[in-house]
């Protein structure tokens, strides 16, 4: 590893330490803003997130080598770390950081992608069931009932046996189809209180039509809610792409993701650790992040009614 | 005279209770008129079915557990509003007939600027670009009597104060000059220089943009100052219907007696507040003859067996009480 590589590292370091620092001072101008980084994990989340996204967003800068080059198949097999190797190398000579800083643009990239196809399927099934009620809510629901009553592992699998060769787009759709079905009921459930209120009948009786009381003055109100359930499904989706990974049916070699970096050096967890120890802490170490931000969100978001009455 | 712009004919609305407990007959043959330009006021205690008859007029009764029966009728312009198409009936929601809630506070969406939501009907109906809506949004405040209009559009609900939500639901209402308001209790939940100011605001705005006002409430004094005619409620029915000061002259049934009779005065010193006895029965159980016999001072065994239809007393004035045929009874209560 050269010294633009390790630069770059710092910079990235630097990029998200200022990032958590310029979060924490405009958020210290609102309650929520607050109540979010009262917890000191709130702020370490989001800096680790933030330097993760840094990495993924500037891969090419920050990662020294082509993460599938095999560098010298018979000098720089499984070696350790070094200044050099900062991550040591593979089995197939190939540096580590590198595969680890492109591994996170696939990885945190399914994760947001997934997460995003299941929140929009959610939202529309939940919001669809718990505004129009009857035979709507009843479909949709049992729907939902048969969804969460199979194991989602199960279905990936045979997904995957099902297409062969699953493509990233693919990966990203399936992960999405099949982690929507908490979303919806979450949704339903708090469009079930919301399409009793005043502002609702207010909406109807300006003419509104029901897709625009659904997307305007709904579902507005639930974004809080949807939030950190999606900061908490985020893990929850790149650990699912890394056991999927791991099994040999998510993302396929050489494109390298976090979970079939594991996978690889799975074989010479004795003889070379660090090839499953650094992806594997990388994993660990953003899905706890995303669970420290999601709490701390949850928090500051839960609380709000509470301080909405006292302003008024 | 001239035609009325709104004619409701004989509207039922029932809600289907749970657990067989009965059908609640919220609103139970209900007829009025309401002429171009006018006010009208329908007064009558929780429960007797003003709330349900207003949101009935735009058809905005939660269904189910609602219904509105047929052979109910709701003419609108020559329009049945009780059989229109669903597209059809929102062009008239907002445009045509439009609404004020009793509740500022919780009328409002919480996460959008009250100037969105003032121009949310012009959007609507006029398909206007985000831009002239927002000019409009400003009018509208303008227009309302809201201090720093071009300010207060980008505020959220809760930054105002309960007056200013009113104001705020009021220009909603008529950012497409409606001919026909109904407010439902628009000034409950403000206190009284707040209500004063309120209506007043209603009063120019209809002098200003010539429309009918339904104006419902369960307060005889903000009857008395705003509506040019009445149609008092009990237990889902229209009891009695003057204009306001023959109503307040000379009032026909013994229930429309007895809220006056409830409303404090200022000139004569009195230690207790009058009240009628008992409480509006349950709309799943209305008693048998006249529905308000029960509470009636002067009521006797034809009262008990026979439902008095609405008995014309002369002047345009009616009420639904056998008094009207038997006046002498007034003058010896049973």
């Amino acid at each position: 590893m050269n010294l633009r590589a390790w630069l770059a590292l710092l910079g990235a370091l630097g990029v998200a330490w200022l990032a958590a620092r310029a979060a924490r001072r405009r958020a210290a101008g609102t309650a929520g803003g607050r109540r979010f980084f009262a917890s000191p994990f709130a702020g370490l989340g989001v800096g680790v997130l933030a330097f993760f996204a840094v990495v993924a967003v500037a891969a090419p800068v920050v990662a020294p080598f082509q993460p599938d080059r095999q560098l010298d198949i018979i000098e720089l097999v499984n070696r350790g770390p070094s200044w050099a190797h900062p991550l040591g190398t593979d089995l197939y000579s190939r540096d580590m950081w590198s595969r680890l800083v492109y591994g996170a643009r696939v990885s945190l990239g399914i994760g947001a992608l997934a997460m995003a196809v299941a929140l929009t399927l959610g939202a529309a099934v939940g919001a669809a069931a718990g505004y129009f009620r009857r035979a709507t809510d009843v479909v949709l629901m049992r729907l939902v009932d048969v969804g969460l009553a199979m194991p989602r592992l199960f279905l990936l699998i045979v997904a995957a046996a099902v297409w062969q060769h699953v493509s990233l787009g693919a990966l990203i759709l399936i992960l999405g189809v099949t982690g929507w079905f908490g979303t919806s009921r979450l949704v339903r459930a708090e469009v079930l209180t919301l399409r009793e209120r005043d502002f609702v009948t207010a909406a109807r009786a300006l003419g509104a039509r029901p897709g625009r009381i659904i997307f305007r003055h709904v579902l507005p109100n639930v974004a809080s809610p949807l939030l950190v359930s999606a900061a908490l499904g985020i893990g929850n989706v790149m650990l699912t792409e890394a056991a999927l990974s791991f099994l040999g049916i998510g993302v396929r070699p050489p494109t390298a993701s976090w979970g079939n970096m594991i996978a690889d050096g799975a074989g010479q967890i004795v003889a070379a650790p660090w090839t499953t120890l650094f992806p594997g802490l990388a994993i660990a170490l953003v899905v706890m992040a995303l669970n420290a931000t999601g709490d701390a969100l949850r928090d500051a978001l839960a609380a709000r009614p509470s301080s909405y009455e006292e302003e008024t | 005279m001239t035609e009325p712009l709104l004619r409701v004919r004989d509207l039922r609305t029932y809600f289907v209770t749970e657990r067989g407990s009965g059908t609640a007959r919220a609103v139970d043959g209900v007829s009025f008129e309401l002429y171009p330009g006018e006010t009208l006021g329908i007064v009558g205690e929780s429960g007797s079915g003003k709330t349900v008859t207003s949101l009935s007029v735009l058809r905005l009764i939660p269904e189910p557990p609602g219904h509105i029966r047929p052979g109910s009728y709701i003419e609108f312009e020559g329009r049945n509003l009780l059989t229109l198409a669903p597209a059809e009936l929102r062009a008239i929601r907002g445009n045509q007939i439009a609404m004020v809630f009793q509740e500022p506070m919780t009328s409002l969406n919480p996460v959008f600027t009250v100037g969105d939501q003032i121009a949310e009907a012009a959007i609507i109906h006029q398909g206007l670009s985000r831009k002239a809506a927002r000019t409009r949004a400003i009018e509208m405040l303008t227009l309302v009597g809201m201090p720093d209009p071009a300010e207060r559009v980008d505020h959220y609900p809760h930054q105002l104060s309960g007056g200013m939500r009113q104001r705020v639901m009021i220009a909603m209402a008529l950012v497409c000059h409606p001919k026909v308001l109904i407010a439902d209790e628009p000034t409950t939940a403000l206190d009284v220089t707040i209500q004063a100011q309120i209506l007043e605001l209603l009063e120019r705005l209809q002098r200003e943009l010539g429309m009918a006002i339904m104006l419902i409430t369960h307060d005889l004094g903000v009857v008395a100052g705003t509506a040019d005619r009445v149609v008092v409620m009990y237990a889902g029915q229209v009891v009695e219907t003057a204009s306001t000061p023959e109503l307040f002259a000379r009032p026909r049934h013994p229930y429309t007696e007895g809220l006056l009779a409830a409303v404090p005065r200022v000139d004569t010193p009195r230690e207790q507040l009058r009240a009628i006895p008992g409480s509006v029965p349950a709309a799943t159980e209305w008693p048998a003859g006249c529905r308000f016999h029960p509470r009636c001072p002067y009521a006797w065994d034809k009262c008990r067996t026979s439902e008095p239809p609405l008995l014309d007393a002369g002047a345009g004035h009616q009420a639904r009480c056998w008094l009207v045929t038997e006046p002498a009874r007034r003058s010896a209560p049973a």
